[in-house]
């Protein structure tokens, strides 16, 4: 008999590292080879983008700055809550949640301030 | 059988006539002392004009709905009509008839009163030609008269003519939106007409302010439309954006997106915002001091790789369509007064998976600009940052 737990090919279940999805925002997902969710592994918000940043490296730039801090432009909500009200990167994560990061968007009508663009 | 003139004669002589001088002076003494001013003529002449305060019984009604205006029979009643001879007759009647003990006429009417130079009051009313173009919102309680009236009197300004401006200035005209001011420097170019259906084939070349001013006349002449042909910067946002009721955002840039946060916070003005890339919107309400601000939001703009807008970037062409028009429904509510306005929330929307995203937004207490009090914030720090305008130089 097999049980989910103990199957070889599969990680046994535990707080430690339950699996998240992580929404990738549009200018982001260059990096994630065009996926528009991932999932990733973690039980606080920073270990689950460091599972993102692990899976992905080329995101890991653009999520944490030189000393491994989130950026200051980017957004992420755990579920509907921007982590910064929460415990930041510490805040824990469960397995039915999910991230989402959020970098700000400026595309609307083409204004002057920036002609060249065709948004 | 006495002739009309002689039973107005008499009524006159048996009820208490009053100087408008006397009538005046009731009103200008706050809630008339008691008493109570009736407008006894007809529907057709209380809505041209009436004497500020008049309650509305017209004479053919009188007996069954004065107990509405005047239930205290004790109570003092002053009745008008154009010249004082309907009045007379009505403060007879309520007299006589009805056991007022002090019902009076107005001397010479409203036609008097006018000739002394005394104030009245024009009330506002649509023209028949406006009850039938807005009667989708008169038929809908939360809108009607009011709000409809409350729309026309609204002055909104449109931040861009371009994707998100062109559908929310049509369907805001459309709405009856009073005024409209349009900033944009730009012309109208071939690439615009994929989505920025404010602007046809013939007019590409033309500037986009006098293209969507024309578009927004064939629609709706009720629409005074006030172009700027200009960028704004910082010299002369205060100027333009001072006096609207609603500013909607939908700036390409990220300079331009934090001047207008903070020369809006500074004016108390909301701000309607979104933005869109590729098949993704964001959409927020931005009300200073009710909600977070666009830095509350963002605190830093992101560099320039993640600043795609800098550059030259697809969209599906409906996107801003769509964005556009929730853009307008939230204009719209904020300016009736109904519903939930998305202040303190932002709405994520993907076309692709057709899915709406909402998140929290609170305001930030350490925000450089909505945490302060409007008026310390100087001219100079408007829209700046470190390496401000480097965002964009890639």
């Amino acid at each position: 008999m097999t049980r989910w737990g103990s199957s070889p090919t599969t990680r046994p279940f535990a707080p430690g590292n339950a699996v998240s999805i992580v929404k990738i925002p549009p200018v982001l997902r260059s990096y994630t080879d065009g996926e528009r969710e991932v999932s990733a592994d973690g039980a606080s918000v920073g270990d689950v983008l460091e599972g993102l940043a692990a899976s992905h490296p080329d995101t890991r730039g653009q999520l944490f700055d030189e000393r491994g801090q989130l950026n200051r432009f980017v957004n992420v909500y755990l579920n509907d809550e921007d982590v910064r009200v929460l415990d930041g990167l510490q805040t824990a994560v469960g397995s039915d949640d999910t991230l989402v990061i959020l970098p700000a968007m400026a595309g609307g009508s083409q204004t002057p301030a920036a002609a060249e663009s065709a948004i | 059988m006495a002739s009309g003139a002689e039973v107005i004669r008499r009524a006159k002589d048996e009820i208490r006539e009053v100087d408008p001088r006397e009538v005046r002076d009731l009103s200008l003494n706050g809630a008339a002392n008691g008493a109570v001013l009736v407008d006894v003529r007809e529907q057709h002449e209380f809505e041209e004009s009436r004497i500020p305060g008049a309650v509305h019984v017209p004479r053919g009604h009188l007996e069954s709905r004065i107990e509405g205006a005047a239930p205290d029979r004790s109570q003092r009643v002053v009745l008008y009509c154009a010249s004082g001879n309907r009045s007379a007759l009505a403060a007879h009647t309520l007299q006589q008839l009805l056991g007022y003990e002090h019902a009076e006429s107005m001397e010479g009417g409203i036609t008097l009163w006018k000739d002394r130079g005394y104030d009245v009051e024009v009330p506002r009313a649509l023209t028949a030609d406006q009850r039938q173009r807005y009667s989708r919102h008169l038929l809908i309680p939360e809108i009607g008269l009011e709000g409809q009236m409350k729309l026309l009197d609204a002055k909104v300004l449109l931040l861009g003519a371009g994707g998100l401006g062109s559908p929310v200035a049509l369907y805001l005209a459309a709405a009856g939106v009073g005024t409209l001011g349009i900033v944009d420097d730009d012309d109208v170019d071939l690439t615009n007409l994929q989505r920025q259906i404010a602007h046809t084939n013939d007019r590409v070349g033309t500037p986009k302010v006098d293209s969507a001013e024309q578009s927004i006349a064939d629609i709706n002449p009720d629409v005074e439309v006030v172009k700027y042909k200009t960028r704004l910067d910082a010299e002369n946002i205060m100027e333009i954006i001072d006096g609207y009721d609603v500013i909607v955002d939908g700036a390409d840039n990220f300079p331009t997106r934090y001047l207008l946060n903070d020369a809006s916070v500074r004016l108390r003005i909301p701000v309607v915002s979104a933005s869109i890339l590729g098949f993704d919107g964001q959409l927020s309400v931005f009300a200073p001091y009710e909600g977070p601000c666009y830095r509350c939001l963002y605190p830093t703009p992101p560099p320039a790789e993640l600043a795609p807008s800098c550059g030259a970037n697809g969209v599906l062409g409906v996107l801003p369509g769509t964005m556009g028009m929730l853009q307008a429904t939230e204009v719209i509510k904020l300016i009736v007064g109904v519903g939930e306005p998305l202040v303190g929330r932002l709405l994520l929307y993907e076309a692709l998976s057709e899915t709406f995203t909402e998140l929290k937004v609170k305001r930030d207490p350490e925000c450089p600009i909505c945490s302060r009090d409007p008026d310390s914030i100087s001219d100079d720090e408007m829209g700046q940052f470190p390496d401000y305008e480097a965002f964009c130089a890639g």
